[in-house]
């Protein structure tokens, strides 16, 4: 007897979910990302206005200035949906992991000197108070923003944030032997330190912006573009220099992250600079009040753990990079702070 | 056909964004679906870039990926950090 193998192909009927397919203008194949993003955002059916906020529906394009055609034109570049995102961090946990046991198998920070352990605790372990009010504002971009396209990319930068806190800590934890003084002096730094204060404030300040856009804008582009050059870069090299690579293994993830996030930050800014001239406006003015104010309260920290000559140079350097990397997104300052004066 | 090239993939999330970066940079391509395979005929030369690919999946790609989904392929390959071109070389 002959067997004939044959194929037969099974034609699948549809290629994607119609309100995909309706964004993509046709049935074809979408990617996970386009799934897990488009036409996500519940849009019909509230029957009630929050009471807290009458004049908004619970969920409500009004609630920032920035006006969009279509919010869903905002795209995250790294294509991070669920799955993706806790895929890369979860291989990016495992290595700082592995960097963590390695500097503590091996005592790199528990047997620095205790003036040395002290110099870094008291630089780096303040800023964890700093990134749980980045997870805190991100959260508050993802609950009052609009669009899963921008929520969802803020949700997981929340998250990140967390995780950058908790890092952050473990340095302190390894710096004092487990014993948590190192975070109780962080915090008394944090609340008491005159090198703090100026940064504090302004932090507290981007906790009570309304426009979520703002505080976007505020924590993502401007405190972020500015803070993370400054200590993961610069303040991060001189205390490798002083004291060996171990803080910098333990920074690994801060400062790969901070480059990899930026690409979605900046793709953020341009698409809504790019929708109106009113929009890249708006957001010029934003970048405008926050960016001085920023650059101030940076500065007590910078000539605490460069110097007070190093620190103006590198400011000029970090606020040059940062001035050029936004005019690339279509905004610019200049102007915006222009028409502030006048 | 002797100047014919041919590539053919699993047809799978991963080999769908490189099947479309090799339909936008080779026009004259032909790609054919076949049940759990994608065979892509090119008269004369068949590129694939890293850019391409790169930006559809929104990270970094290594060329070598490739090869995770590759059924086949016919032609000499000459293989770069940014391009892997198939071709067939008198």
């Amino acid at each position: 007897m002959q067997i004939d193998i044959k194929t037969s192909a099974v034609q699948q009927i549809r290629q994607t979910f119609s309100h995909v397919a309706r964004r993509l203008g046709g049935d074809k194949p979408a990617s996970r990302y386009q799934e897990a993003t488009l036409e996500l955002q519940p849009e019909d059916n509230f029957h009630y206005r929050p009471l807290w906020e009458p004049e908004f529906a619970l969920y409500d394009k009004g609630r920032t200035a920035i006006r969009m055609n279509d919010w869903y034109a905002f795209k995250d570049p790294r294509q991070y949906y669920y799955g993706t995102y806790t895929i890369t961090r979860s291989r990016q946990q495992d290595t700082m992991e592995k960097n963590i046991e390695f500097v503590s198998k091996r005592r790199l920070l528990s047997d620095l000197p205790d003036d040395a352990k002290g110099r870094i605790a008291a630089l780096m372990v303040p800023l964890r108070h700093v990134e749980w009010a980045a997870n805190t504002n991100n959260c508050f971009v993802t609950g009052y923003g609009w669009g899963t396209a921008i929520t969802q990319a803020t949700m997981f930068h929340s998250m990140d944030r967390l995780g950058i806190a908790q890092y952050l800590s473990r340095i302190g934890l390894l710096l004092d032997g487990n014993q948590g003084t190192s975070l109780l002096d962080g915090k008394d730094r944090w609340l008491n330190n005159p090198i703090w204060q100026g940064l504090r404030r302004l932090v507290e300040d981007t906790m009570v912006v309304k426009d979520w856009f703002e505080t976007y804008v505020a924590q993502n582009v401007v405190l972020d573009g500015l803070l993370y050059p400054l200590v993961y870069r610069h303040i991060d090299q001189r205390l490798s220099q002083q004291y060996g690579p171990a803080l910098g293994m333990l920074n690994e993830f801060a400062s790969t992250w901070f480059d990899e996030s930026n690409r979605w930050v900046d793709a953020t800014l341009k698409t809504a600079a790019s929708e109106s001239t009113e929009n890249a406006a708006l957001l010029g003015r934003w970048i405008a009040k926050w960016f001085p104010q920023v650059l101030d309260a940076l500065r007590p920290l910078a000539i605490e753990a460069l110097g007070a000559e190093e620190a103006e140079s590198v400011l000029r350097e970090i606020a040059g990079v940062f001035e050029a990397r936004v005019l690339k997104q279509g905004v610019s300052i200049a102007s915006a702070s222009e028409a502030n004066h006048g | 056909m002797a100047d014919s090239v041919f590539i053919a993939f699993q047809t799978n999330e991963d080999s769908r964004p490189i099947i479309e970066a090799i339909e936008a940079d080779n026009p004259h391509a032909v790609i054919n679906a076949f049940p759990a395979m994608v065979k892509i005929d090119a008269i004369g030369r068949l590129v694939i870039k890293r850019e391409s690919i790169e930006a559809r999946i929104g990270r970094d790609f290594d060329l070598r990926e490739l090869q995770l989904n590759l059924i086949s392929l016919s032609g000499n390959i000459d293989e770069t950090d940014d391009e892997f071109i198939l071709e067939w070389k008198a």
